[in-house]
């Protein structure tokens, strides 16, 4: 369909005496800021009422001088002129949208001026090569040449989408504009032209990457301000993938080294922070002679930020070694680095290193595992830093495969016992939801001899969350070693706490029977687990009477007729006519059998709230 | 976004490693009990682990030579103490460390009370120590949501030495025998951009050293000035755009309040410019607190040199009018009524309307500290005698939340205070405030009824959009 028709098609609607332009734009004009934003978001269903004609003639002069508006207005008005060009008419009208989006790339507020270039950016692609040189790249120099830091700032992320598609000539005024940008004698500006600096080189022809983008580079790269520093780190990366391997050395290193030993540390994070991506675009004959000390010196640095970012990239930089000498530079150069670090006096550097180090053992092998990093990871078992301890474990999968857990398992029971018992209840919860992994690594003896007796006290942990997971847990470690081993080992502990003096404990008594009975099966559901529940409908506490009403509801598929019609359903009916309102309804519903969502509560209960506040309050008295 | 810094993780300085027995207390550790720890404290990067322990030749005293010799021995105890000391290490070279201090001690006595000490040679000597103890690239900061009345503030480790530096600095700036005419060779544009660099430090005591500094060199150094301003300018716009965190912003703000003091009239574009694009942006930052009082200062000077920027002033404040911040709504509008105590009663004319719109939403805020900051603008004479001549104008747009307060507000004193405002309104115009009265009621109904319109106007806009949307094959992006 082409933008006449649709204009045709609405005056043959006749909506267009409907819809006068003067009551849209006073909805657009309207005192109350969300009513205006409101408008604003529905630009585009205002812009089909009009038709394409008036969307240009009208609409759109109306949006370009009007431009004063709140942030957030402005913000919604950028993002829809990118999806506009259809309503104006399709490619050939879509330049009439460069005008408001000129203005919004102007305003102060960030926010909206990236907006207004990631617009301007998608609807360049829809310009032709002709409209892109009459209108758009004129616009680009307009915003490269303005006064105010912020067009220039927007400038410098538009270069790029339109110098593959002009003609030579113009290419050339591109190029001299970006330049003078990154001159610039705003910090602001150059560093909006250095964090583009990377993407423009990509699509400039390769001589003039060499004369033209090098340059700059070098020149960012010693910036006076380190904030500009740092984004030439980035581009480097996309610099040097561009360059051939001989042209590395003397166009790129230079600037490379200089920024490693940079004297702020912003910069030297940023290194650190880029290094495998630096690492795969330089080469591994450079990475052999240049990088490698590099990234020692990046595990020594004085700032435990760059440590910590370095420390981060251990796994991936020792992976990505050439094959041929991996393992002696592992050995003799970044393995003693790491060995500093598991003793690092910051802990997020040595949590940093945790989270990685484990997967150093694949690269490594077996012999190199058991004598040189075994020790580590036994030293990082007992850090004092429970992230740390977590992180090793939440890892153990990668050593695993290479010498077998058991090498592991007498330092490791200490360890998640001691986090297991953390007073900290997320530290708790992380591992927790490490159990099934454990688990299936430890097998099935070890786990029973060792780590059932911390999953059966996670049950009654006095925070409601832990109790939560270690529910799951529960259905975890049943999914993973059988019904039977679920009858012998854990059901009965489950189904004892139903007669535990604590109401909560009761109650978990049942979130377990609900998450367990279909990994369980009929069997062990109706011999064992429904008379359990059945009984507890007698409960002197109202939330645990209707919380049965609830898990028969939901253990209600598993069981046969049979049992649903002369078990089930008396003890429904018994608490259907409970002197308590909630305990009435949630049988009601149960009997129904209708399943309904965990947020809708019956109408007047806000005795229902009561005691979910009472539960609150227990928990909280409790911490 | 521009600036695609890293964000480091948080908290990291060797010094705030968590104890373990905090550990032990339990995940909600309230930040009172983080501030029991120990004072932090830093130092820059580049004096760490070095290894060798430093040496340095005692020199006698001045004193103790003869004044021709002075001079050479002032340039040589310069030279000195241009050795800087890692003080994150407590134990080493503790014998030189206070070797420096006196030499340090020495200097400031010397250049506070002798006279022809400064020769030529002695201005990049002077400027050379200086530098090579001050600028430093600041650690990274400790506490990424620093909260000055919960949070102590991160000391500079080396600020024995640091701070009699600085003191050598101003007594040398503020010597009678200082000549900037000579000075400006050293101290230049790249010392400046340094200078406010450190601005940035954590350590309070610290930045009022800069500060001075920093005042002392714009009052000295004409040619400075320009570059001073536009490199302040810079500092904030990233502040605002940016980062929002940058420790001196207050202190900046300090001295710029002198400098808007000392500007000639008429206003030069520029520094129009900077209160308009600059000052009512900062506003915007999420910290306003710590600097507040500063920059309120800074706009009532401006208005105080040329009334007529009032409009634009108080149209900015309105458009970044925050709309979920109870704390900094209340000081918006403390800064408000600063203004309209200095307002010419031409230019309340000219933003009277807005600006009543903006305060009726605060009296009718349901925050009760932002409606009392509101109401109690009617116990301010001179606003209550511009009210007065503008009751027309006002009273209309105020009345209906007044009224509504009146009758709905949950906070008894605030209803208290609606009728004493309620009650001026009637005694300045009684015509008016019963025509009101009367159409109130028959005001709302007109109200809902458009609002009623409205709705209808948007959902005959939709249908037709589903309608459309059918016919033509979806032509139009969701």
């Amino acid at each position: 369909l082409r933008g006449g028709e649709v204009s045709k098609m609405a005056g043959a609607d006749g909506d267009d005496s409907l819809y006068p332009i003067a009551v849209l734009i006073d909805e657009l004009r309207n005192e109350d800021v969300q009513l205006r934003l409101n408008s604003i978001k529905k630009l585009s269903t205002i812009a089909l009422a009009l038709g394409v004609e008036r969307t240009r003639t009208e609409l759109l002069p109306f949006l370009t001088d009007t431009i004063y508006d709140e942030d957030e207005v402005l913000l919604a008005l950028a993002e829809q002129l990118g999806n506009f060009t259809m309503l104006v008419g399709g490619p050939e009208y879509v330049h009439c949208l460069l005008p408001p989006l000129e203005s919004l790339a102007t305003v102060e507020e960030t926010v909206v001026r990236d907006k207004a270039v990631e617009s301007l950016r998608k609807i360049s692609q829809e310009h032709s090569p002709v409209d892109l040189e009459v209108h758009f790249e004129p616009l680009v120099k307009r915003l490269a040449s303005g006064d105010w830091f912020t067009s220039r700032t927007s400038a410098c992320g538009l270069f790029s989408v339109c110098y593959p598609r002009v003609s030579s000539t113009v290419k050339a005024e591109i190029r001299q504009h970006f330049r003078t940008l990154c001159s610039d004698d705003t910090p602001m500006v150059r560093r909006a032209a250095a964090s583009k600096l990377g993407e423009f080189a990509k699509v400039l022809e390769l001589e003039y990457v060499k004369s033209d983008i090098i340059s700059l580079f070098t020149a960012l790269a010693s910036d006076e301000q380190d904030s500009v520093r740092l984004l030439a780190v980035e581009a480097c990366v996309s610099i040097a993938t561009l360059l051939p391997q001989e042209d590395l050395e003397t166009l790129v290193m230079p600037t490379l080294r200089q920024a490693a030993e940079d004297k702020s540390w912003r910069v030297r994070y940023m290194v650190a922070d880029k290094f495998s991506e630096l690492q795969k675009a330089v080469g591994p004959e450079i990475t052999k002679n240049d990088l490698v000390p590099a990234f020692q010196n990046l595990l020594k640095d004085c700032e435990a930020e760059v440590r910590a970012a370095a420390a981060n990239k251990v796994k991936e930089f020792c992976e990505n070694l050439p094959e041929d000498n991996r393992e002696q530079i592992i050995m003799t150069h970044i393995l003693p680095c790491v060995k500093e670090l598991v003793s690092d006096t910051n802990q997020h550097v040595k949590s940093a290193l945790a989270s990685v180090i484990m997967g150093l053992s694949t690269i490594l092998g077996k012999d190199n595992t058991i004598e040189h990093l075994l020790p580590l990871f036994l030293a990082q078992l007992k850090d004092e830093c429970p992230e740390v301890r977590l992180n090793i474990i939440s890892n153990l999968d990668c050593v695993n495969e290479v010498i077998g857990i058991r090498q592991l398992s007498q330092s490791l029971l200490p360890a998640i016992v001691e986090l297991a018992e953390d007073a900290k209840w997320r530290v708790r919860l992380a591992i927790i939801e490490y159990m099934p992994l454990l688990a299936g690594q430890l097998g099935v003896e070890f786990f029973d001899e060792k780590l059932n007796t911390l999953c059966m006290a996670w049950l009654i942990d006095h925070v409601y969350a832990i109790r939560e997971a270690a529910t799951c847990n529960l259905m975890k470690l049943v999914e993973k070693f059988g019904a039977e081993w679920a009858q012998n080992t854990i059901v009965p502990k489950v189904l004892g706490m139903a007669n535990d003096p604590n109401y909560l404990h009761r109650m978990t008594t049942l979130f377990c029977i609900n998450a367990l009975s279909k990994a369980c099966g009929q069997e062990i559901t109706t011999k064992q687990m429904l008379p359990v529940v059945l009984k507890m409908s007698n409960d002197q506490v109202a939330n645990v009477r209707f919380n049965v009403a609830k898990s028969l509801q939901k253990i209600g598929p598993i069981l046969d007729s049979n049992a649903l019609q002369t078990e089930v359903k008396p003890v429904l009916e018994k608490l259907a006519s409970d002197t308590d309102m909630d305990v009435k309804y949630f049988a009601q519903e149960a009997i129904s059998g209708k399943s309904f969502p965990i947020t809708e509560y019956p109408p007047e209960s806000r005795q229902h709230f009561y005691k979910i506040f009472i539960d609150v309050q227990d928990q909280l008295v409790n911490v | 976004m521009m600036g695609d810094r890293p964000s480091p993780p948080r908290a990291m300085s060797s010094a705030a490693t968590t104890a373990p027995s905090v550990d032990k207390v339990d995940g909600f550790s309230r930040k009172s009990v983080r501030k029991a720890k120990q004072k932090r404290s830093q130092s820059s990067s580049q004096f760490r682990s070095q290894g060798k322990p430093i040496e340095l030749t005692p020199l006698p005293l001045l004193k103790d030579v003869p004044a021709s010799e002075q001079p050479e021995l002032f340039l040589k105890k310069l030279q000195q103490c241009c050795t800087v000391f890692d003080f994150m290490d407590t134990l080493s070279d503790l014998k030189m460390k206070e070797y420096k201090r006196s030499t340090l001690n020495e200097l400031v006595d010397y250049v506070t009370v002798s006279r022809g000490y400064l020769t030529e040679q002695a201005y990049p000597e002077v400027v050379k120590m200086v530098s090579h103890n001050i600028f430093r690239t600041l650690p990274p900061s400790d506490s990424n949501e620093f909260d000055p009345e919960e949070d102590e503030p991160t000391l500079e480790a080396s600020w024995p030495h640091l701070q009699l530096v600085y003191e050598f600095f101003i007594r040398f700036l503020e010597s009678q025998e200082f000549q900037p005419s000579i000075a400006k060779k050293y101290i230049d544009q790249k010392f400046v951009l340094q200078l406010l660099e450190l601005f940035d430090s954590e350590d309070p005591r610290e930045r009022d050293y800069l500060k001075t500094v920093l005042h002392r060199i714009y009052g000295k150094f004409l040619g400075l000035r320009a570059f001073i301003r536009k490199q302040i300018n810079n500092i904030f716009l990233r502040f605002v755009y940016e980062t929002e965190h940058f420790n001196g912003v207050a202190e900046l703000l300090e001295i710029l309040g002198s400098i808007i003091n000392g500007f000639a009239l008429p206003l030069k574009a520029e520094h129009k410019q900077f209160l308009v694009k600059v000052l009512i942006p900062l506003h915007t930052v999420r910290s306003l607190s710590l600097f507040h009082a500063q920059l309120a200062y800074c706009i009532v000077q401006f208005l105080e040199k040329d009334p007529t920027l009032t409009e634009p002033v108080i149209r900015g404040l309105l458009k970044f009018w925050p709309k979920t911040c109870s704390q900094k709504e209340v000081m918006f509008l403390g800064e408000l009524e600063e203004i309209l105590d200095v307002i010419e009663p031409t230019q309340f004319v000219k933003i009277q309307e807005p600006l009543f719109k903006q305060i009726s939403r605060c009296v009718s805020s349901p925050h009760f500290q932002v409606a009392e900051r509101a109401l109690y603008y009617w116990n301010n004479e001179y606003i209550m005698s511009l009210i007065e001549e503008n009751s027309s104008v006002i009273l209309p747009i105020m009345f209906a939340s007044l009224y509504r307060i009146s009758k709905e507000h949950w906070n008894p004193a605030i209803v208290a205070l609606v009728y004493n405002v309620l009650k001026a309104f009637m005694e300045m115009n009684s015509t008016l405030f019963d025509e009101l009265t009367a159409t109130y009621k028959s005001d709302r109904q007109r109200e809902k009824k458009k609002e009623k319109e409205r709705e209808e106007l948007w959902k005959k806009l939709e249908d037709l959009e589903l309608k459309r949307g059918l016919r033509s094959d979806g032509i139009i992006p969701t």
